[in-house]
């Protein structure tokens, strides 16, 4: 009830919805945060999980530097960078985030590569593949259930955090609920919440729709 | 050092007491996500159609930024410490939950069938049967809940003064002690660090009859690496006393 009239006055309040603080363009720097944050995680994580899987090296090491990385609160790096770098643009925001994402893509990526079964890895070796095409023809599409999978939570954490970049005085749909808080109106902080949580469930609807698309449809039947 | 380690008196609590309360604000919520969520995997185990709805329910709350969540708890717990404890206890609760039913329903059937056929009941099989065979599933669920609940605490300080060594990071910025804001961060990833080594130490503990250490990894492994052939002569054999199993069941 009250959180419904919270919702009401902030989305029915026309300066939210154009220019500097609208909810579209906050809904960009949101955008952009999270896709940058992701972007460079991937470029760290899918190789190296899938160099490691495929030759079934570095296990122990990539499990203790997950360990390290699930480690850092991201709040508190968020912050120290601010200190230490500056308020320089978005690489404060950027590094907390990519930590937050590396250790799910990397993780999820390596044991996906190595739960394939080893019978078909073993056939296409014995048609003569090399090592690369049995890794991109025969493992990945098979493994690409779990990789999309680590993905998807990597992108679902880095969506939900990139709110707290609003901390530092960037922008995203984390400005309403700081700049609310600090100035005690309620209906931003309740509008902004609700905006980061449908943020979220999108994004878990975006890799579930990539699924339907990039999954080969016998893999997918045998989930 | 000092500059590290004077805690500024607004805080109210000793080095060592942000310490514990950060301790208590992260892990009684895991241990509460822990205590609800068994009772559900149970009902999900014992009732299979019921587990797609209730992991896209928990896929949905773990969506909840927990800054999201804080604050709209904030009309109802106010400044307290349940504003935090509320969101992470969910968020355990929505790691546990598929730990606990992927975990105990990879136990081997033949181990369920000759439980069933020593007459257990389903509510004892999985106590004494197959919540004891999943416990590397449930501790890799455990450690992953209670190591972002530490990390997530500190993103209490936003909302007031909840965020145990989180507030360091504000009163840091405020009083220009960026030495504060270092303790904060190192402490909290240490924290992580060794509870997820106690959780671990718990597990080694609570599974005597798993091979431990890295002489015995090494050798599972190798036993994995010729396993597949050993599976493979085994399975036909399986196949063939599966259907006379079911119709038993029958």
């Amino acid at each position: 009830m009250n959180i419904l009239h919270f919702l009401n006055t902030f989305f029915s309040d026309g300066a939210n919805w154009h220019g500097q603080n609208g909810i579209p363009h906050r809904l960009l720097e949101h955008l952009q945060y999270s896709a940058i944050a992701l972007a460079i995680a991937a470029a760290i994580g899918l190789p190296i999980g899938l160099f490691s899987g495929h030759t079934g090296r570095g296990g122990y090491a990539l499990s203790a530097f997950a360990t390290g990385a699930r480690a850092l609160p991201s709040f508190g790096l968020l912050v120290l960078m601010t200190v230490w770098l500056g308020e320089l643009g978005t690489t404060p925001a950027m590094i907390p985030l990519v930590a937050l994402a590396v250790a799910p893509i990397l993780v999820t990526t390596h044991e996906a590569i190595r739960s394939v079964d080893p019978a078909p890895v073993d056939a296409a070796r014995g048609m003569g593949m090399t090592s690369l095409s049995v890794l991109f023809q025969v493992e990945v599409p098979v493994a690409l259930p779990l990789i999309l999978g680590g993905l998807r939570s990597a992108a679902i954490q880095v969506v939900s955090t990139a709110t707290i970049a609003a901390y530092i005085s960037l922008g995203g749909f984390g400005r309403y609920i700081i700049d609310g808080l600090a100035s005690h109106t309620y209906a931003d902080v309740v509008g902004g919440a609700v905006l980061v949580a449908g943020l979220a469930l999108a994004t878990i609807g975006l890799f579930w729709a990539i699924g339907r698309l990039v999954v080969s449809p016998g893999v997918r039947r045998g989930c | 050092m000092s500059a590290y380690f004077d805690i500024p008196s607004d805080l109210q609590h000793s080095y060592l007491g942000l310490i514990a309360l950060h301790l208590q604000e992260a892990l009684l919520p895991v241990l509460f996500g822990l205590l609800i969520a068994l009772p559900i995997a149970l009902v999900c185990a014992r009732f299979g159609w019921l587990y797609p709805p209730v992991l896209w329910v928990t896929t949905v709350l773990y969506a909840i930024p927990s800054l999201a969540f804080f604050v709209v708890l904030l009309d109802y717990t106010g400044d307290s410490t349940t504003t935090v404890e509320i969101p992470l206890t969910v968020y355990s609760l929505v790691l546990l939950v598929p730990a606990i039913v992927e975990g105990t329903r990879a136990v081997s059937p033949d181990t369920v069938a000759a439980a069933t056929a020593m007459g257990f009941g389903s509510l004892r099989r999985f106590v004494q049967v197959e919540l004891p065979i999943a416990v590397p599933a449930i501790m890799a669920g455990l450690r992953l809940a209670a190591v972002s609940s530490i990390s997530l605490v500190s993103v209490g300080a936003i909302i007031g003064n909840e965020g145990a060594l989180g507030n360091l990071l504000h009163d840091g910025q405020i009083y220009h002690r960026n030495p504060l804001i270092v303790t904060s961060v190192v402490t909290t990833a240490l924290l992580a660090i060794v509870v997820d080594g106690l959780l671990v130490g718990l597990q080694v503990l609570l599974t005597p009859w798993q091979p431990h250490g890295r002489r015995a990894a090494r050798r599972a492994r190798t036993a994995a690496a010729v396993e597949p052939a050993t599976e493979a002569e085994l399975r036909p054999g399986q196949e063939a006393d599966a259907p006379v199993l079911e119709d038993a069941a029958r």
